[in-house]
C-alpha cells in the first residue's frame, strides 16, 4: 500500500518566483495520478519535490510513512523519475542506456542487461537495440528513457510528460503499458494531454499559478462543474438562436465556433432549438478538457440562468 | 550485498561515461593522450632538453588535473543537457557513489597517456621505488583533489557554456600560472606567493625535490604535503557536504 501526503507545500525559486503556493492534497494505493495544468503552473515543481529532487521552501511530504524533505536517502530505492527534460545520451546506445541507468539502481551488469532488453521490447524498440540514440528520432529517445522505469525495482514512478513528442500509435501504447503497470505501481504522471489524463487517473490534480485548483476523481470533477454536457458548434454561424427557460453557458471561440455546456435535461432543448435553426453541432459528455478551460480559465463570468447568455 | 550494489552503481559511471563512450567514439582516446604530451615537447624543445624530467613529471600532475577537469565538463554536460543528474538524484546512488564512479572513468581516459608517461619517465628519470612510490602517491593527492573539485562546481552549473568558462579559468589557475612544468625557482619573488595557491604546486615541489631537481629543506618537504592534504580534504569534504547535488 503506497501513501502520498502532502501538506502545504510552498516552492519559491531564487529568483523569488513563487511557483507553488500551499498545496496540500494526499493519495493512498496504487494506481494513477494525474497532474495538469497550464504552461507554468508548477507541475514540474510539484513532481520534482515529490521526487526528492528539489526542497520544497516550505511543507511536509511523507511517502509511504517516509518524509522525504527529511530524509530522502531512505524513499529513494523505491522511486524513479524521467525528468520533463531528460534525454537520452547521445553517444549511447538505447542498450547502453539503460544498462547503465539500471546499474545506478543498483542491479549487477548481467541483470541490468537482461532487464534492459526486456523493457526495451516493452517499448516495441527492438530493433534499435544497438542504434546510437543520437540517429534516434525525438519519440524513440523519449521511450528509450521511459523504458527506463519498467523493472528499475522502483514502485512508485515520476514521470514528466512522457508522451510529449510520440505519435498517436506510439502515445496509445505507452497508455497501454501505464495502464497495465496501475495495478502494481503508483504512477505520478504530468501531462499537457487532457484526454491521457481523462483515460488513466485514478485521481487528478489541477494546478493554476502555484495554487492546488482541483483535486478529485475525474467523476468528482464532473460534478464540480455544474453542467455534465457539452454541445459543439464548430461553424460560424450569424446569430445563436435565444434558448429560454434552460441552464446553459456558452463558451465563444473554441475552436472559432461556439461551446455550450448545459446539463442533460436542458440538452434536449437546446438541440432541439439549434436543429429547427439548421445549426450543426455534436453532442457529448463534458471530457475533462471542458473542465480545465470551466476552472482555469479566470476571465468566465458565473453562469446564467436563461437569457443573458455569458460569453469571452 | 550492499557493497555489491555500490560497486555495480561505481561501474554504471564507468560504462556511461568511458568504456561505452570509447567504444562507440574511438576518437576520445586519442584525444586525451595529445595536450599534456604536446606540452611536454613544448618544455623539452625550448629547454633544449635539460628540463625534461622536470617536464615529465609536469605532465604527470597536469594529466591528473585534467582527469577533474574534463570530469567537470563532462558532469556539466550530462546534468543539464540529458538530465542526468536529476535522474541519479532520484534512485538510490549516492552523490559520493556518483562521483566515485565518475572519477574513475576520467581515469580510465588518462590510462595511455599515463603509460607513455611512465615509459619516459623509465628512461629519463631514474627513479627508486620508494621515489617512485612517494611520486604515485602525490600524483594520486592531486588526482583526488582535481575530481572533488570537477564534481563540485559541476553540480553548481545550470548551462554547458557556463561550465566551459570555469574550467578555463581553473585549468590556467592550477596548471598554467604554477610551476608544473618548470621549476618554482623560475619565477620572480614576489610572484612566487600566487604560485602557493595553487595545490599543484605543492605536488610539483614533492615530485622535483624528491627526484632531485629541486632543493628545498626538509621541513619545506613536510609542509608541502601537509598543505596538499589538508587542501584535498577541504576539497573532499566540500564536494559530499556541499555539492548541490539536491537543488533547493
Ligand atoms: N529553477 C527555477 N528558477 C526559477 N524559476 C523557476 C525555476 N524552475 C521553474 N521556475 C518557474 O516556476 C514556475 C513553475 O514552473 P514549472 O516548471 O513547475 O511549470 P510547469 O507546470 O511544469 O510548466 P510546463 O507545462 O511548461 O512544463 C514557472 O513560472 C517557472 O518559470
Ligand atoms: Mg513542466
Amino acid at each position: 500500500m503506497h501513501s502520498v501526503y502532502c501538506k502545504n507545500i510552498s516552492k519559491i525559486y531564487h529568483n523569488k518566483k513563487k511557483a507553488l503556493n500551499n498545496v496540500s492534497f494526499s493519495f493512498k494505493g496504487k494506481g494513477i495520478l494525474s497532474i495538469i495544468g497550464k504552461n507554468g503552473a508548477g507541475k514540474t515543481t510539484l513532481i520534482r519535490i515529490l521526487a526528492t529532487e528539489l526542497v520544497p521552501t516550505s511543507g511536509t511530504v511523507i511517502i509511504d510513512d517516509i518524509n522525504i524533505v527529511k530524509n530522502p536517502e531512505e524513499i529513494r530505492k523505491n522511486i524513479a523519475i524521467i525528468p520533463q527534460e531528460a534525454r537520452a545520451v547521445q553517444w549511447l546506445t538505447p542498450k547502453q542506456t539503460l544498462i547503465s541507468y539500471l546499474m545506478y539502481r543498483g542491479f549487477s551488469y548481467s541483470e541490468s542487461k537482461k532487464l534492459a532488453i526486456e523493457s526495451l521490447k516493452k517499448l516495441s524498440l527492438t530493433k534499435n537495440l544497438n542504434t546510437l540514440n543520437r540517429l534516434l528520432s525525438g519519440g524513440t529517445k523519449r521511450k528509450v528513457l521511459v523504458s527506463y522505469v519498467l523493472f528499475s525495482g522502483a514502485k512508485i514512478i515520476f514521470l514528466d510528460e512522457p508522451t510529449t513528442g510520440l505519435d498517436p500509435i506510439s502515445r496509445s501504447e505507452l497508455w497501454n503499458l501505464l495502464k497495465k503497470l496501475k495495478d502494481d505501481y503508483l504512477i505520478v504522471l504530468t501531462t499537457h494531454y487532457l484526454e491521457e489524463a481523462e483515460r488513466l487517473s485514478d485521481k487528478i490534480i489541477l494546478i493554476d499559478d502555484g495554487k492546488l485548483v482541483a483535486y478529485d476523481s475525474m467523476d468528482g470533477l464532473r460534478k464540480k462543474i455544474k453542467y455534465n454536457y457539452s454541445i459543439l458548434i464548430s461553424n460560424n454561424i450569424q446569430k445563436m438562436p435565444k434558448f429560454i427557460n434552460v441552464k446553459y453557458k456558452i463558451i465563444k471561440g473554441l475552436n472559432s465556433g461556439y461551446q455550450i455546456l448545459t446539463n442533460e435535461k436542458d440538452s434536449e432543448k437546446i438541440t432541439n432549438i439549434l436543429i429547427k435553426n439548421n445549426i450543426k453541432f455534436s453532442i457529448n459528455p463534458v471530457s475533462l478538457e471542458d473542465i480545465f478551460y470551466y476552472l482555469v480559465k479566470k476571465t468566465i463570468s458565473e453562469d446564467s440562468d436563461n437569457s443573458d447568455n455569458d460569453e469571452y | 550485498m550492499n557493497t555489491k550494489k555500490k560497486l555495480n552503481q561505481i561501474f554504471a559511471s564507468i560504462l556511461l561515461n568511458s568504456i561505452y563512450a570509447m567504444k562507440n567514439y574511438p576518437i576520445m582516446f586519442i584525444n586525451t593522450l595529445l595536450s599534456p604530451l604536446s606540452m611536454l615537447v613544448i618544455i623539452v624543445i625550448v629547454s633544449r632538453g635539460a628540463l625534461i624530467g622536470v617536464g615529465i613529471e609536469g605532465a604527470f600532475i597536469m594529466t591528473m588535473l585534467s582527469g577533474g577537469l574534463s570530469l567537470q565538463g563532462d558532469l556539466s554536460h550530462l546534468k543539464n543537457d540529458f538530465k542526468l543528474q536529476d535522474i541519479v538524484v532520484s534512485s538510490p546512488t549516492t552523490s559520493f557513489i556518483y562521483m566515485i564512479g565518475m572519477g574513475l572513468s576520467e581515469l580510465i581516459y588518462i590510462i595511455p597517456t599515463l603509460i607513455v608517461l611512465l615509459i619516459l619517465a623509465i628512461l629519463f628519470i631514474h627513479a627508486t621505488i620508494v621515489q617512485a612510490l612517494i611520486m604515485l602517491i602525490a600524483l594520486i593527492i592531486i588526482f583526488l583533489f582535481s575530481i572533488s573539485l570537477g564534481f563540485f562546481l559541476s553540480t553548481f552549473t545550470s548551462d554547458v557554456m557556463q561550465s566551459w568558462g570555469m574550467t578555463n579559468v581553473i585549468s590556467t589557475l592550477l596548471s598554467t600560472i604554477p610551476p608544473v612544468y618548470y621549476l618554482i625557482t623560475y619565477i620572480p619573488m614576489p610572484f612566487q606567493y600566487i604560485a602557493y595557491i595553487s595545490p599543484t604546486t605543492y605536488a610539483a615541489e614533492i615530485l622535483q625535490s624528491i627526484t632531485g631537481y629541486l632543493q628545498i629543506t626538509p621541513l619545506n618537504f613536510y609542509v608541502d604535503w601537509l598543505v596538499l592534504i589538508i587542501l584535498t580534504v577541504i576539497m573532499l569534504v566540500l564536494s559530499i557536504r556541499k555539492s548541490r547535488w539536491r537543488e533547493n
